[in-house]
């Protein structure tokens, strides 16, 4: 079985499992967008780059995603270093900007500390992590939804676009979209961060004294309705963004 | 053609194609390749083959169609043998001379000799041509002596010596150490050495093997591959059946972009004919090693190069790549171990063979080896294909081979390695171009597209041209590079408009290092390159359009007005014909106005003012 080193702790795998499988038997956190351990890994999303060296290499390291890197003997892993984190920071800047209304992605930025958002918002309603695509061929073997387009112009689609009779309206992809399954409703057009559940720390159902609970994600937004965070707003995203506009 | 039974076999074919061609009759040979086409090649065949039939001399001398010579500035160009006396830009309308001068006592018709641009003279021999004088043509040397339609061309200059050489008893881990200590790195951009991959290839036990030939040649003005397959497809067959001969290996693939037609038609040519005389196929050359070559035509997709991509492709699923490892040598085609090697790399492979790993290993630098194909393009005077060992410096690349910039303008910037390699200023003239130093200037040698930009170009326009054509050709599939491109697009776009804030050149460099760092494969790993270079070596050109509001070399269109120097003018009217939007006011002889509400700012007035009144500021 290999024999791995994953921030500096030495852990046993079976054959066939993935770095993030490893580290997560660890109990350490790599954010993820397009996993789901039903679902053959994609890596797509690459939050879960790490940063990956061989024990007998020449100390160079290579960012990879650990969704899809094998568990192999030997593999020196580093998933919180100061350039993953820096990495990811910089992703989850863009996925703010691109869906702002998905509680996931605003969960996984206040969690990465994020404090600025200088893209202008979109409101897309997808990131194609390909989790819905994948979860009508895998686990309810339809196959009635698949990419279409190449690039800025490629998109989750049914054939020729209209729904096929292989769809038996289940709605498991609904179920895994990290996009439209949890709304955020702390971003506005003034500031695309919510950092709402990060600066919310009064109310809780849970909470004795000082000790908070730790659901993971925090519902509060859902319940409460909107949280504006305290972090002052910044003139410059909202003037760029009525400018876009 | 009979097949053939055995290696002594193939030799007695060489034999007889040697002998059944004189070499003291006189023999046109004209350039065939796209560029010289392009120009009117075959035009110029057809009027040589008119006027040998007039003079009744069509069975004494030969016209001959070759491959890429790759002086396409020049063409069409042909070469008259057996004196080989070299002419350039070939009209219909000379072919009555030429034939005239091939049969009168052989004097050279002396304005289509090449001429000098300093010094004036006429020069008789190709090899003698400045532009050829620094080349080095390994791979391309042949190119402009065989047609690429006749294996028997192929042979009579030593073709196929190699695979017979290999299969007369070279056992296949020689092929592979051989291939290895040549120093012979991917040409398709990465700089993987070759001999590792094979070797690794070797060692995996998993059977079949399959060997792929990268040619889905997509940058914007490269052209390399394509006369490579056009010109001398048996070249890259050869190596490909060496290839597998030392691999293991039964079937291969030409993966060719659908809109190289004549590429394609050449290698069905050439395959169908090694096939007929017993070189591809079953049983080759009697030693029961059997190989057989597919052609696969790509639909054009520029991510289809990266290798994941194109073996999906191959397997008919949409052309996206995969994360590696697992690398294709360890998992490939249907999941079998693979080899994907560039076509210029397949076609080194029987030079190392027949010369030597040691004769190859001497070309070059001291860690990349041979010789490197780049098509010369942009603002440079020769224009076209050049082959040059590593290591040579930039300057003699453009001043001495590319014979420096039209117009007496200054080099700006030269772009190396297609539209993901990087903008390498003028400054770092004298760097020699290896893989390394490449890397090291924040470009890559890519496939060996070479851009030439003078002092009119915009560095932050050209970065914007390169991050449109990418946001295009990224497949979509992982969030850096789609959106990356898309972003980096956007504030390009916004820094074009004289809307760029100085925060955005921060936001440009954070962007273009998460792309490099977190995206899938090797497209978006590289896509930022062009406006990480740019930023890196003009920066003041980026900061003239956020603070100024200025374009320095007068491009960006939001940033330029239109207007006409009174006291020059004219009103010759000339500019008032030519403008396609009325936006030029003034009668006859009177001094003109530009409308700024109606021009659209196309330059076309600018081109044909002759006393020069149309100002740009």
């Amino acid at each position: 079985m290999p024999t791995l080193k994953i921030n500096g702790i030495s852990v046993e795998v079976e054959r066939g499992a993935s770095v993030l499988d490893a580290a997560r038997f660890l109990g350490i956190h790599i954010p993820t967008l397009c996993h789901d351990d039903g679902l053959t890994p994609y890596g797509a999303c690459r939050l879960c780059v790490v940063e990956v060296s061989n024990s007998n290499g020449n100390g160079r390291t290579k960012m990879l995603s650990a969704c899809t890197l094998p568990a192999e003997d030997g593999l020196v892993v580093q998933t919180h270093s100061a350039k993953v984190e820096k990495a990811r920071r910089l992703l989850l800047e863009m996925y703010v900007a691109t869906c702002p209304q998905s509680k996931t992605i605003q969960d996984l930025a206040s969690k990465y500390g994020m404090r600025q958002e200088r893209l202008a918002p979109k409101f897309d309603n997808c990131i194609q992590c390909g989790l819905c695509v994948r979860m009508c061929e895998e686990q309810m073997m339809a196959g009635a939804i698949g990419f279409a387009g190449r690039g800025a112009k490629r998109r989750v689609s049914r054939p020729f676009d209209i729904t096929s009779p292989l769809c038996r309206q289940c709605g498991a992809c609904l179920y895994v979209c990290p996009v439209c399954e949890l709304r955020c409703h702390g971003s506005s057009a003034e500031s695309t961060l919510c950092n709402g559940c990060l600066n919310f720390s009064t109310v809780c159902f849970q909470s004795y004294d000082d000790a908070m609970c730790f659901l993971d994600p925090c519902h509060a937004c859902e319940v409460g309705g909107p949280f504006r965070s305290d972090v002052p707003v910044k003139l410059s995203t909202v003037k760029s963004a009525q400018q876009e506009k | 053609m009979p097949k053939l039974e055995s290696i002594p076999d193939l030799e007695q074919l060489r034999e007889v194609c040697l002998q059944s061609r004189d070499v003291n009759r006189p023999c046109l040979t004209v350039c065939a390749g796209s560029g010289c086409t392009a120009s009117g090649a075959h035009d110029v065949i057809a009027g040589l083959k008119q006027n040998l039939e007039k003079l009744g001399l069509a069975q004494t001398i030969d016209v001959k169609s070759t491959g890429c010579h790759g002086f396409c500035e020049k063409g069409p160009v042909m070469i008259v043998w057996p004196d080989g006396i070299f002419y350039n830009r070939v009209t219909p309308r000379d072919a009555a001379a030429i034939v005239a001068s091939a049969t009168n006592g052989r004097k050279p018709v002396e304005k289509l000799l090449y001429q000098d641009p300093q010094t004036g003279e006429r020069v008789l021999h190709e090899n003698d041509v400045p532009f050829y004088a620094r080349q080095q043509r390994v791979l391309f040397g042949n190119n402009g002596r065989i047609d690429p339609r006749q294996i028997e061309d192929y042979l009579r200059v030593g073709g196929y010596k190699a695979l017979a050489r290999v299969l007369g008893g070279i056992p296949g881990e020689t092929i592979v150490e051989e291939i290895k200590k040549s120093g012979l790195r991917g040409r398709g951009g990465a700089g993987f050495p070759t001999g590792v991959k094979w070797e690794a290839l070797r060692a995996n036990p998993a059977t079949p093997k399959f060997i792929i030939c990268n040619a889905d040649e997509g940058d914007p003005g490269a052209f390399m591959d394509r006369s490579l397959l056009e010109g001398n497809p048996h070249s890259i067959i050869e190596g490909m059946i060496i290839g597998a001969c030392a691999l293991g290996a039964s079937t291969g693939f030409v993966y060719v972009r659908a809109e190289y037609p004549l590429a394609v038609e050449h290698l069905r040519v050439a395959l169908r004919q090694a096939e007929e005389i017993g070189l591809l196929g079953e049983n080759i050359l009697g030693t029961g090693f059997k190989f057989r070559i597919k052609v696969v035509q790509g639909a054009g997709a520029f991510v289809c190069g990266e290798e994941t991509a194109l073996i999906a492709s191959i397997e008919g699923r949409v052309g996206e790549p995969r994360p590696r490892p697992p690398f294709p040598v360890q998992s490939g085609l249907w999941g079998k171990p693979t080899i994907i090697n560039n076509v210029k790399t397949w076609a080194s492979v029987p030079h190392i063979i027949n010369r030597g790993a040691d004769w190859y290993a001497g070309i070059g630098t001291e860690r990349s080896k041979g010789t490197m194909v780049f098509s010369l393009v942009g603002k440079i005077n020769n224009t076209g294909l050049v082959e040059v060992p590593m290591g040579i410096t930039l300057r003699e690349m453009i001043y001495t081979i590319g014979g420096g910039i039209p117009k007496g303008r200054q080099l700006k910037a030269v772009q190396i390695g297609g539209p993901s390699g990087g903008c390498i200023p003028s400054s770092l003239i004298d760097l020699p171009i290896d893989y390394e130093e490449l890397t090291k200037a924040g470009s890559m040698m890519g496939s060996g597209g070479m851009v030439v930009m003078d002092e009119s170009t915009c560095m932050v326009d050209v970065a914007r041209y390169f991050m449109e054509f990418l946001e295009e050709e990224s497949c979509g599939k992982c969030f850096p590079c789609r959106e990356g491109t898309q972003r980096l697009r956007e504030i390009l776009d916004r820094i074009c408009a004289g809307k760029g804030k100085e925060e955005d050149l921060a936001l440009l460099d954070d962007l273009g290092w998460v792309m490099k760092e977190t995206s899938l494969c090797g497209l978006g790993q590289t896509a930022a390159n062009p406006v990480l270079t740019t930023l890196r070596y003009f920066k003041d050109e980026y900061l003239a359009h956020i603070r100024e509001h200025r374009c320095p070399a007068k491009v960006c269109k939001e940033l330029i007005v239109y207007s006409i120097e009174p006291a020059v003018c004219d009103g010759c009217h000339a500019c008032v014909q030519v403008c396609a939007t009325e936006a030029i006011l003034g009668e006859k002889k009177k001094v003109h106005e530009i409308d700024e509400g109606k021009c659209i700012k196309c330059g076309a007035c600018l081109e044909v003012c002759q006393p020069k009144a149309v100002l740009v500021s």
